[in-house]
């Protein structure tokens, strides 16, 4: 025991002598948080759009007006053609093209149904996808205005009513930032334990300690844990940012997410260590490193959900143990889930941690063949 | 003490040690000489319990260092070749730690480090990584021996150390032995031979020899002279010239030509009668050093293998 504390004692000076060191567990929490949780968002905003205006009439300025009148819109140009507009559109000058046919005007009144063509740049899926929807609203609206007639769902008596649980708002950062905190603690686990061992092999130093009587497992405890109690700092530093910055609710216990990321952080730290006494030098461990905490992170739910994922990713994330993590952070801090709910993820977590450890300590040899 | 039994260790095909026997006495200081790339490294990694031997037994005070490498570890101070301590902790902080870890304290043993922690005091509170060369190898000397250990293994101590901290070095090594250590010792510096009380010399992974550096010396067998002249590197060309069984080489500012019979030198003389051009060169009988051994020693060997 106390040959543990004075290892790991050690490895405090060092980190704190280190001059790069306090500013990155300082520094990397308040950046993730501020950058990712205000850059990494779903909504797109400021949609160019130009429209071909092939009906001039009143009913087509008007629904023009109405795209103006929109704060997700901004319409760059009206051509009196369609070829014109296409241009735009290939130059990349524009998102969206909004079509108005020459037999738009009048059209409800001669009881048919006006039609629109909406074309949009979908390059990027994603903002596409969200750019039309956001048309076809736009659309919706105007459609009512004119015509009570006109509406895509038959008003006979049946209504919804929409209700977002958890996140009534839809706010998109309450969404990212749990898993942005998990993505903090992370990358900043796997990377300073994965480069730890390495540096002191790279160094030699690893050899005046391996002829000490220092047991492997204190070696390894005395690796783990300062760094696991950087990773909980951290986690709580990014925790009062988020509260304060980005009021995320809070609603679960935080005891119970401050077990369950200490049981999580033992297998990252543990995978880190792995790689650590697997590579033989930090440039190595970086890329082994950086390898794997892309593919984890990227399949875990992180930034696209799990559910539109292809099969094979579902599968692997139920060997995912980042995949596991951000689901119970965002089932803690916005649902309020408590133990009974979270019981069968930490026991997931707690069988990876006890996994890993065992491995780490392993393939840590103190003699060469 | 210390019993070598055939260490071989093979990395792939390379064969870094090659039957390797010896034996070290309590209370030594025993000097393993060999050129880079001789083995003297492996065979301390393998002492130090670092390496595992391919073949061959090794015991260090009758422990095994493959089974006891536990018992080992406490009774054994190595000190790498490669400046080993943490060069972002102090002086102090490197000394301090490798107490605790071996589970003393640095004022219980400050008794035998009392002589090197001298030269280091100055230099207390700096961190070792900028310590200089010699500073470096007196701090890791330091912290090999801070849990007294019964068993010195110092792996090339002096390599790229000045003349004046190399021999301070020795200095300090004399008054270990005094204090009752057994020391084992690696240099690729022949000229330190004499330090030791007996050398083993090594070459390609295997043992040329084990003496002491006077018995070497006595075991010499061969007649040596040494010729001076203004242009040595014109005469090494002429000497070549000689009969197969004269060896010849450099060394220093002289050529050395060594031979098995007395009158070898009238073949010498002879030679250089050819041109008035030698007639300032010197010939003179010398006493062989470590080195000298060493060579003749290494050709016997290469004669052995081609047999």
């Amino acid at each position: 025991m106390r040959t543990l504390f004075y290892i790991i004692q050690k490895e405090f000076i060092q980190i704190f002598r280190d001059r790069l060191m306090p500013r990155i567990i300082i520094g990397v929490p308040l950046l993730q948080m501020l950058v990712l949780a205000y850059a990494a968002t779903f909504e797109v905003k400021d949609t160019r759009l130009v429209v071909a205006d092939l009906s001039l009439s009143e009913d087509s300025r008007q629904l023009i007006a109405h795209f103006e009148g929109s704060r997700f819109f901004k319409v760059v140009a009206v051509f009196p053609d369609y070829k014109e507009a296409e241009h735009l559109l290939l130059k990349g000058k524009a998102h969206q093209i909004l079509v108005i046919p020459a037999d738009f005007a009048g059209a409800s009144h001669r009881g048919e149904v006006p039609r629109v063509q909406i074309l949009t740049d979908a390059v990027d899926a994603l903002a596409a996808g969200v750019r039309t929807g956001y048309a076809l609203q736009v659309i919706e609206s105007f459609g009512k205005n004119i015509s009570p007639k006109v509406t895509s769902i038959p008003n006979d008596g049946l209504q919804f009513k929409e209700l977002f649980w958890y996140n009534p708002s839809l706010n998109y950062q309450t969404y990212m930032v749990p898993g942005i905190l998990a993505h903090l603690v992370t990358i900043l686990g796997m990377f300073l334990s994965a480069l730890n061992i390495v540096k002191e092999k790279e160094r030699g130093t690893i050899e005046q300690i391996n002829v000490t009587p220092v047991k492997k497992y204190q070696f390894i405890a005395g690796k783990l844990l300062p760094f696991w109690l950087l990773a909980l700092f951290d986690l709580a530093f990014g925790l009062l940012l988020a509260k304060f910055i980005f009021q995320l609710p809070m609603l679960g216990s935080i005891p119970l997410l401050f077990f369950t990321a200490s049981l999580y952080l033992v297998v990252v730290l543990s995978f880190g260590l792995i790689i650590s006494t697997l590579a033989e030098t930090q440039q190595q461990a970086m890329f082994i490193a950086w390898f794997f905490a892309i593919v984890f992170l990227m399949l875990s739910g992180l930034f696209t959900p799990i559910d539109s994922m292809p099969i094979w990713a579902k599968v692997f994330n139920y060997f995912n143990p980042v995949a596991y993590f951000i689901k119970a952070l965002r089932m803690i801090l916005l649902k309020g889930s408590g133990i009974k709910e979270l019981w069968s993820l930490l026991c997931i977590l707690a069988i990876y941690a006890i996994a890993s450890l065992s491995f780490a300590t392993r393939w840590y040899r103190k003699t060469s063949s | 003490m210390v019993i070598l039994n055939r260490v071989s260790k093979t990395f792939g095909k390379i064969k870094a040690l090659d039957e390797v026997t010896f034996q070290v006495n309590e209370g030594e200081l025993f000097g393993v000489i060999g050129p880079d790339g001789a083995g003297k490294t492996t065979l301390f990694r393998i002492l130090a319990t670092l390496l595992l031997p391919t073949e061959g037994h090794a015991t260090i005070k009758k422990h095994d260092v493959v089974q006891d490498f536990g018992v080992l570890r406490k009774i054994t101070g190595y000190m790498p070749g490669q400046f080993s301590l943490y060069p972002d902790l102090t002086v102090e902080e490197n000394l301090e730690f490798y107490a605790r870890v071996f589970r003393t304290r640095v004022e219980d043993n400050y008794s035998l480090i009392r002589d090197i922690f001298t030269y280091l005091e100055p230099f207390r509170k700096r961190r070792a990584g900028n310590l200089s060369g010699g500073m470096k190898q007196k701090l890791a000397l330091s912290c090999a021996l801070i849990h007294r250990p019964e068993i010195l293994l110092l792996d090339e101590p002096t390599t790229g150390v000045d003349p004046v901290s190399r021999a301070e070095f020795w200095g300090l090594l004399h008054n270990l032995q005094k204090q009752g250590l057994t020391i084992l010792v690696s240099t690729p510096y022949m000229d330190e031979a004499a330090h030791c009380n007996r050398i083993a010399l090594l070459r390609q992974g295997r043992i040329l020899g084990v003496n002491t550096p006077k018995g070497l010396q006595e075991e010499y067998s061969l007649h040596l002279w040494g010729l001076k002249g203004e242009r040595p590197a014109l005469l090494l060309p002429l000497l070549r010239q000689l009969p197969a069984e004269f060896r010849v080489y450099a060394a220093g500012q002289e050529v050395r030509v060594a031979c098995r019979e007395r009158n070898g030198i009238e073949k010498i003389k002879a030679l250089l009668e050819t041109s008035e051009k030698w007639d300032h060169i010197q010939i003179s009988l010398v006493q062989p050093d470590v080195e000298d051994c060493f060579i003749a020693l290494m050709q016997e060997n290469n004669e052995l293998q081609y047999k």
